[in-house]
């Protein structure tokens, strides 16, 4: 047990809590935006995926890191216009769309990759985002530690700040809302559905692509096959385990990771050597349900999401 | 814009669609294959060659559609409730399991392929009860709960092969022991490497068929996928028809890795799939979840993964270019069966 003390009151703990959080919170901002316009985008995998490989692959190519950012975010809003021309205007599932996007992302990543590296067996590093000094803040004794991100990191959350002031304070994120809720209050209005549904999505999916580029602009400086393994469908659950608000979503992400620093910390004390290893890999998976089943009681989903809208129609 | 339905579609377009989103994702293929510095046409050569050239060519092509027709029979079973079982890779491991657990000593002959069959069949169920009972209990969206026991039931795997499960004379690799004799699904003609597992999918299909054909759960299942509230309604138990629905599906799921064991592997590794859960998705849509058409698709869509190994390997286009084309031929195809129904208007 004490243990577990040392480890939940060191810096190092919270400092990798926070990191982890990062490309979770981008990515659950991502399609935190979609589903309050009334789309569910399943595609959030593959797109973390393509994003991961886009921002890696244009700054091995020579551009700075904040161009492969960009780069990965143009990546997702293809993949998200894709999606949502197919789901809005057409009105088709949800679901298989997703799907169907997130392998299309996920094979496209691996294919590019094969071409442009075709006899490399490990991936070639990047140089990746360093920890920022922060004036004042980098000094301060335990939090400076903890405190010590990247400048995608602060901006992540920052981008959560501005998901939620955009959401509840500005017109558009009113409409977005609505147009989650009921959408042809909206279309009464003389506002687009589809046109919002759409940039929704577009936007959303850019968001995602910027969180799988964290992994490999700021977490590992390569770029693996599996490695958003399952990130995007736990995203899913902490959209709903944040009743569909940026700020108990992100408080879920940072419960997440800290579950996930935990447990790796975890693995290497007396009692995690005795349990397997697996376990601990799938406790992140395991929590994901009991998440989607503690909140499942309350109904706070957007009214209209996974609903198609077709004018006219009654 | 906005859609119109089509009242009475024409052949033409019912069928010219179809056809015309092939004809788009074999342009797809030529464009990749462009792109990959080859010569377009003879790529689209090797892969029909590489699937189905020689004798042995297409052994390999029924042997990969042979998971393939079980996971899309499970999808397409379920998607006809507008049950989104998206767990069917972990479904198919739990009937790898079972076909270890009971294939390596515990039963004998005759009872070892039966029983084991028909307790991958259960675990393969039981397996998607879980998520099912949650969303008719608690409304807990199935696809992220059947996704994520994809990934807890592939660590699942990893700890009992390195584990309880472990090969003793595995030189290290995390495999099972191999099945005993008994317990391994003959060949269904001497000297041609196709095992039996293949005849058993097309029974599948079969039986499929006829329960949606010509059971009052196949209509029921029917009604419930398309409206489930006029069904509840009509006073049909929806709930208890998604959970038949959903023991129907896990199970199938389950007999493509029980028949990967015991006809092709003869063990279990967590190599098992390349993702036939998945695939199993695009098997079913490209059948319009029919299940007779399980059978072609699942068979087009093994070839073409055999042939892409083929061809990769003369022509240097990443072996990738499978998965593309799968994922686009099923976007293409959900587009083109719905402007079968409808057409775009402006305004």
């Amino acid at each position: 047990m004490s243990a577990v003390i040392d480890i939940l009151i060191s810096a190092s703990f919270w400092a990798a809590v926070i990191r982890i959080a990062s490309p979770l919170i981008l990515a659950t901002m991502g399609e935190l935006i979609c589903e309050r316009a009334g789309v569910l985008n399943l595609g959030i995998e593959g797109i973390m995926v393509i994003g991961a490989f886009t921002g890696w692959m244009a700054v091995y190519q020579g551009l700075p890191l904040w161009g492969g950012v960009a780069v990965a975010m143009a990546a997702g809003m293809m993949f998200g216009l894709l999606h949502s021309t197919l789901t809005v205007p057409f009105g088709l599932s949800q679901h298989v769309v997703g799907l169907g996007v997130t392998l299309l992302a996920t094979s496209s990543a691996s294919f590019a990759y094969r071409l442009m590296l075709p006899e490399v067996t490990s991936p070639p590093k990047i140089a990746p985002f360093q920890p920022l000094n922060v004036p004042g803040l980098s000094d301060l004794p335990w939090l400076g530690d903890a405190l010590s991100q990247t400048a995608l990191t602060w901006a992540a959350f920052a981008v959560a700040g501005l998901v939620a002031w955009v959401l509840y304070r500005t017109p558009l994120g009113l409409a977005v809302r609505a147009v989650g809720e009921k959408p042809a209050a909206v279309e009464a209005q003389g506002l687009s559905v589809t046109g919002l549904r759409m940039g929704a999505v577009i936007v959303g999916s850019g968001l995602m692509a910027v969180g799988g580029a964290f992994l490999t602009l700021s977490a590992f400086s390569s770029f693996f096959f599996e490695m958003v393994n399952g990130r995007g469908w736990i995203c899913i659950a902490l959209v709903v385990f944040g009743a569909w608000k940026p700020g108990k979503a992100v408080l879920g992400a940072i419960l997440f990771a800290a579950f996930d620093a935990l447990q790796i910390r975890l693995q290497q004390t007396p009692l995690g050597a005795a349990l397997p290893y697996q376990l601990f890999l799938a406790l992140p998976f395991i929590l994901s349900v009991l998440a989607l089943i503690l909140m499942s009681r309350r109904a706070e989903v957007p009214a209209a999401l996974m609903v198609p809208y077709n004018k006219g129609e009654r | 814009m906005r859609l119109e339905p089509v009242a009475n579609p024409s052949a033409a377009r019912r069928l010219g669609l179809p056809a015309l989103a092939l004809v788009a994702t074999l342009g797809v293929a030529m464009g990749l294959a462009l792109l990959a510095g080859a010569n377009p046409l003879a790529v689209l050569g090797q892969i029909a060659t590489g699937a189905l050239g020689s004798k042995l060519a297409i052994l390999e092509t029924l042997n990969r559609a042979t998971p393939l027709i079980f996971t899309g029979l499970a999808v397409a079973v379920a998607f006809r409730a507008k049950l989104w079982n998206i767990g069917a890779e972990a479904q198919l491991y739990a009937g790898a399991i079972l076909a270890v657990v009971l294939g390596t000593g515990v039963l004998g002959s005759p009872w070892v392929l039966p029983v084991s069959a028909l307790a991958a069949m259960l675990a393969g169920a039981a397996l998607l009860l879980g998520p099912v009972l949650l969303k008719t209990r608690l409304g807990v969206d199935e696809v992220v709960t059947t996704l994520l026991l994809n990934f807890i039931m592939l660590l699942f795997v990893s700890y009992l092969l390195e584990g309880p499960m472990k090969d003793p004379m595995g030189m290290g690799w995390p495999k099972s022991p191999a099945l005993i004799p008994e317990a391994r699904l003959p060949r269904i003609v001497e000297g041609l490497r196709l095992h039996w597992g293949f005849a058993l999918a097309i029974i599948a299909a079969v039986v499929v068929w006829v329960i949606q054909t010509r059971t009052t759960l196949g209509f029921e299942i029917r009604a419930v996928g398309q409206n489930p509230e006029a069904a509840r309604f009509a006073g049909m138990p929806v709930n208890a028809v998604l959970v038949k629905t959903a023991l129907l599906s896990g199970g199938l799921a389950a007999l493509a890795g029980w028949s990967e064991v015991a006809g092709l592997k003869g063990h279990l590794s967590s190599d098992l799939s390349p993702g036939f859960g998945y695939t199993g998705i695009i098997v079913a849509m490209l059948a319009l979840l029919h299940p007779l058409g399980v059978i072609v698709t699942a068979i087009f869509v093994a070839g073409i993964f055999v042939g892409s190994d083929a061809m990769s390997r003369a022509a240097g286009v990443p072996t990738y270019i499978a998965d593309m084309l799968m994922a686009t031929a099923l976007l293409f195809m959900v587009l083109a069966i719905l402007l079968t129904r409808v057409r775009v208007v402006r305004g």
